[in-house]
């Protein structure tokens, strides 16, 4: 008797299956030429994790409205996947865009963790991936012919504020604090190696948690230095900044980060404890060029929502989309292909501005150093000073920098730590 | 004693078609999702022999599940062999499920409940920060299934049917372990412990059996996880888990052997399947939750069955529809 | 900046926000009996639904009492249409709870969307307090005052009051409280109501410093169930304890030995429930 159950249960299960399969799609009427090139979207909607990738999902769906659905002449058809902003979530999700939607790229995932669990998968499935993910050895040691970043490596914009801190500010001794996991050591890593090896001292390495529900006991520690770097993302820039002027550090001791630390979409979240700080980024959203113009406001227009990095990374990532699409023409659902040419683009007019690929896959191009300020009352972030052509390896030659392992946090090591 | 005639029939058309499916299924993703129900349903198999047959609801099952993986995923990325790293994942559950009893069986209901949560998110607590060890947010990227015999289980096919036999042993190991003496002395103690006192059993024995017992099946679903993922994180281990896997008990029948497994089908097909069309899934999944708790406290499986006898009193005996027709009024207020 | 004496000092401040959470976890957990696994949620919930207030114009304060009214009115649809089915089958109402969290939580995420909100602190409470080269927050030090002020109310109430009398002895022993006449179903409609006013209180209260995120929910609902085990659920005081035991425990935790941060914040929850189930202050066995 128990056993008939799950005959029946096994058909509805099939039955439910077979009903889900029913294909999703934006509506959009068959043109006459062949089958749309199909795009799947990685990304974060639900969990802690999901202000950025609902800012992803805005950036792409901007910019294929733009283009009504259609790239380089082909119909595009777009499939969204929420990862939950999990690595296990990711590989799931990366499957059913591969095996089951049978996506030509892939867009996303969100973040590093995720991006370092799909890598290996991505590769044995030939499937094209553009990411906005930050994962160094994506495009280093373990460079993966099928992906390609448009956006940064983690450490890419780090390296920037170093030498922008030594160099121009002369600062000489840092703190950094940031997530404890391989985004925040990569971010660490970059800024704490050029940093030294300008003549600073980094004397102070924090690593709160992920979830942290208040910074007060690591910020306590910080101590006495000339700047304090941080390379927080999601939501907690806005918990830190908040507790760092309430301890009476906002305006003591100037605060640096990386993109995600003061993401142009973190701005209406934030106040005056903003003020002043500096953040280096891939893109800035007062930035002067046609496509980011129509870019921020669309952004405005529709989502009324001020576009920062996810959402720039994924409009600049379906420009990439398109250019490879001309490129290679019918070769464009042959995979391997289609990742060859993806490395091949030359981007002129994006939102961050000119910028190429370099042969393992990440981009080349402007870093911005901006200063968050007040204009008409609302917060922005004014860029200060731009270094043209960054590349991964910062000013190292490539085989040099590819020789020493990947920042971690004890790579670099640490000689200048005090208690 | 005459159905098991039927059943047997129906149990093997089961088994055929459940081993021909990658043949009917011909897209690998849904043998991807088919194989992804099968080792959830193990997982909700070994945390039911607590939570149904042994009434103690255990909300930190993730943990022995994480430690699992984390173990052999520990192992492996040391240098050692596949079988070492299946082995020590399995001995270390067990070993840590018997912590976990020894704490947690001072208590039952929801002093249990606590404790194995407490100990839960100790566990979890470890895998996030303790980077050193479980390399923290950034989790254990597993380079390889394992080869048992030589054979490749990288194909989505091949892994279905490894998997397919674990969960095919873990199911005869339940009915089994249903029928046994143990079993009986497990369900004794659920439900009248002081007359199994009484009767000369060491309730405390048995039930700490039972969490050895639903701590191995949870190793072994740990490691099919692992294997199928290739990575684990600490999200493995957080209270969501324990609580998805709970759902999956509870939605599909507690103290049954099919509840379980319809319990893990819906759920990963929620989670997979239905989360690429309907984006407020968590709510969907937190909705049916409640709905079975409140309208269908024993799960899904008894509750259909119920409904059917209901709905057809004639087909059985007056007993059973008698009895259908007071479970159902039991089960409102 | 001297460590110890912040680490201190927060882990007071930290103590405040803790009880505000947790008093109304533990008047529900010694009444009802049951851990409620949405208490996390009230807080997020009710601290997003204060923003919601502050937007709209409210003061700080009002906006806070506002919140903890919807909260209260929430908690009792709760209780009375869903926990009330299940009345005396404990473990099915803790399941309940945690399945309301998921959905509570989901809701949060489509109406407020991802973007973290944090609210100005109150204009009256701006400002750091500046003593020997140490700068502390004003509004932290406000909120131990306001915990410390709760709690006298609440003692207040529990104490000295009618309805205080019958949830005392609904806590001590139910099925005799029914007995003497007290009608206690209706005290745990009352009850849940009130913890879940406090918990959305405790959330507008500690928003300005915590923020307000998804996830926020799952940070707080494991505090205070360590503050209600260690302090003893029903018991007030066991609960103000507790909170500063814990407040301590995470600060110099996080601080000292980042690694087993988690670890230190959760052993003291398994020892106490598996050496003294009643909690640390608590009566009633478990």
């Amino acid at each position: 008797m128990t056993i008939q159950r799950r005959t029946m249960l096994k058909g509805l299960a099939a039955a439910g299956v077979a009903g889900a399969a029913a294909p999703f799609e934006m509506a959009a009427p068959a043109l006459a030429q062949g089958a749309p090139f199909k795009i799947g979207l990685m990304t974060v909607k639900t969990g802690p994790l999901a202000q950025g990738g609902i800012q992803m999902e805005q950036g792409l769906l901007t910019f294929l409205k733009e283009k009504n659905n259609t790239l380089a002449g082909r119909k595009v058809e777009l499939v969204v996947a929420d990862t939950g902003g999990n690595p296990a979530g990711a590989k799931t999700k990366a499957q059913e865009l591969v095996e089951r939607e049978k996506v030509n790229v892939i867009l996303g995932p969100l973040a590093a963790f995720e991006l370092l669990a799909i890598t290996d998968y991505i590769l044995q499935t030939k499937t094209p991936l553009v990411a906005v993910a930050a994962a160094e050895d994506v495009t280093q040691r373990k460079a993966n012919p099928y992906i390609i970043r448009p956006t940064t490596t983690s450490a890419q914009c780090c390296h920037v504020m170093a030498d922008y801190a030594l160099k121009e500010l002369k600062f000489r001794r840092a703190a950094t604090i940031s997530e404890d996991f391989a985004f925040g050591h990569e971010q660490m890593g970059g800024f704490q190696r050029v940093f030294e090896e300008g003549g600073g001292k980094v004397v102070k390495k924090l690593w709160p948690p992920l979830v942290t529900p208040d910074y007060t006991p690591f910020i306590a520690q910080i101590g006495n230095v000339d700047v304090v770097f941080s390379g927080f993302a999601g939501s907690n820039p806005v918990k830190f900044m908040r507790a760092y002027a309430d301890l009476g550090l906002h305006g003591k001791t100037p605060l640096m980060g990386g993109w995600t630390f003061l993401d142009d979409a973190l701005l209406k979240s934030l106040g005056d404890e903003a003020l002043g700080v500096l953040s280096g980024a891939t893109y800035s959203a007062t930035y002067e060029s046609e496509s980011n113009k129509r870019f921020v406001a669309a952004m405005q227009k529709d989502y009324s929502s001020l576009p920062g990095g996810y959402a720039s990374g994924m409009y600049i990532g379906g420009m990439c989309v398109e250019s490879a699409l001309a490129l290679a023409g019918d070769k464009s659902s042959d995979g391997t292909a289609f990742a060859e040419v993806l490395h091949k683009i030359k981007m002129e007019d994006t939102p961050r501005g000119p910028f190429t690929i370099d042969h393992l896959g990440n981009a080349v191009g402007a870093v911005f150093v901006r200063r968050c300020e007040r204009k008409d009352g609302q917060l922005v972030n004014t860029v200060i000073k731009t270094y043209p052509n960054v590349s991964q390896f910062w000013t190292y030659p490539e085989d040099e920098f590819l020789k020493s392992p990947v920042y971690t946090r004890d790579f670099p090591v640490s000689k200048n730590l005090e208690n | 004693m005459k159905r098991r005639l039927p059943s047997m029939t129906a149990a093997l058309v089961v088994v055929a078609a459940m081993a021909t499916l990658p043949l009917w299924l011909a897209n690998t993703y849904y043998i991807n999702v088919a194989s992804q129900i099968l080792f959830w349903a193990i997982f909700a198999l070994g945390l039911n022999v607590l939570v149904g047959y042994a009434g103690l609801t255990s909300l930190g099952h993730a943990a022995l599940f994480a430690m699992s993986g984390y173990t052999a995923a520990i192992v492996v990325t040391a240098g050692g062999a596949h079988l070492l790293g299946a082995v020590a994942a399995i001995a270390m559950t067990v070993a840590t499920a018997a912590v976990f009893a020894v704490l947690a069986l001072r208590a039952t209901g929801i002093g249990f409940l606590m404790i194995t949560l407490a100990l839960g998110q100790i566990v979890w607590g470890i895998a996030y920060r303790w980077a050193a060890l479980t390399n923290g947010d950034n989790g254990i990227n597993f380079k390889t299934r394992p080869q048992p015999f030589g054979i490749d289980l990288t194909s989505a096919p091949a892994f279905y049917y490894a998997v397919l036999l674990v969960f095919l042993t873990a199911v005869m190991t339940m009915a089994v372990f249903v029928r046994s003496p143990l079993g009986a002395a497990v369900r004794g103690t659920r439900d009248q412990p002081r007359r199994m006192t009484a009767l000369g059993y060491n309730v405390w024995l048995v039930r700490f059996a039972a969490f050895l017992l639903s701590g191995f099946w949870t190793a072994v679903a740990g490691l099919l996880f692992l294997y199928y993922n290739q990575f684990i994180s600490p999200q493995v281990a957080a209270l969501q888990t324990s609580a998805e896997a709970l759902l999956m008990v509870i939605s599909g029948g507690t103290a049954t052997i099919l509840g379980p497994i319809a319990g893990a089908a819906i759920v990963v097909v929620m989670k997979t399947v239905v989360s690429a069309y309907v984006e407020r899934w968590n709510m969907v999944l937190g909705i049916i939750f409640v709905l079975i708790i409140s309208f269908m406290p024993d799960g899904l499986v008894p509750g259909i069955s119920r409904l059917v006898r209901s709905m057809w009193p004639q087909r059985r005996s007056n007993v059973t529809g008698e009895r259908a027709a007071k479970a159902a009024s039991e089960a409102r207020p | 900046m001297n460590l110890w004496l912040v680490l201190a000092i927060n882990s007071v401040t930290l103590g405040g926000l803790l009880f505000l959470l947790s008093a109304g976890f533990s008047l529900i957990f010694g009444l009802m009996r049951i851990p409620n696994l949405m208490h996390g949620s009230f807080f997020m919930l009710g601290a997003y639904m204060g923003s919601a207030f502050l937007k709209q114009g409210l003061g700080f304060w009002p906006a806070a009492l506002a919140s903890a009214i919807g909260m209260a009115v929430l908690g009792g649809l709760v209780e009375r249409l869903l926990l009330r089915r299940l009345a005396g089958q404990e473990l099915a109402q803790v399941l309940l709870t945690l399945g309301m969290s998921f959905i509570i939580a989901d809701a949060c995420l489509m109406i407020w969307t991802g973007d973290p909100i944090q609210p100005a602190t109150p204009p009256d409470l701006r400002g750091a307090v500046t003593t020997a080269g140490l700068v502390f927050p004003i509004y932290r030090i406000a909120i131990v005052g306001v915990a410390v002020a709760m709690a006298v109310a609440l003692w207040l109430l529990i104490d000295r009051t009618r309805i205080g009398a019958m949830i005392r002895a609904g806590v001590d022993d139910a099925p005799i409280a029914r007995v003497v006449g007290i009608k206690v179903s209706q005290l745990f409609t009352l009850v849940f109501c009130l913890g879940a006013a406090l918990a959305a209180f405790a959330g507008v209260v500690g928003s300005p410093y915590l923020s307000i995120y998804p996830g926020l929910d799952a940070e707080m609902l494991p505090l205070a169930l360590i503050v209600v085990i260690l302090g003893g659920a029903g018991s007030l005081l066991g609960a103000l304890l507790g909170s500063f035991i814990i407040g301590f425990l995470y600060n110099f935790g996080q601080a000292l030995f980042p690694d087993l941060a988690y670890v230190i914040l959760f052993v003291p929850m398994v020892l106490v429930l598996v050496l003294r189930p009643q909690g640390l202050f608590g009566r009633a066995a478990l």
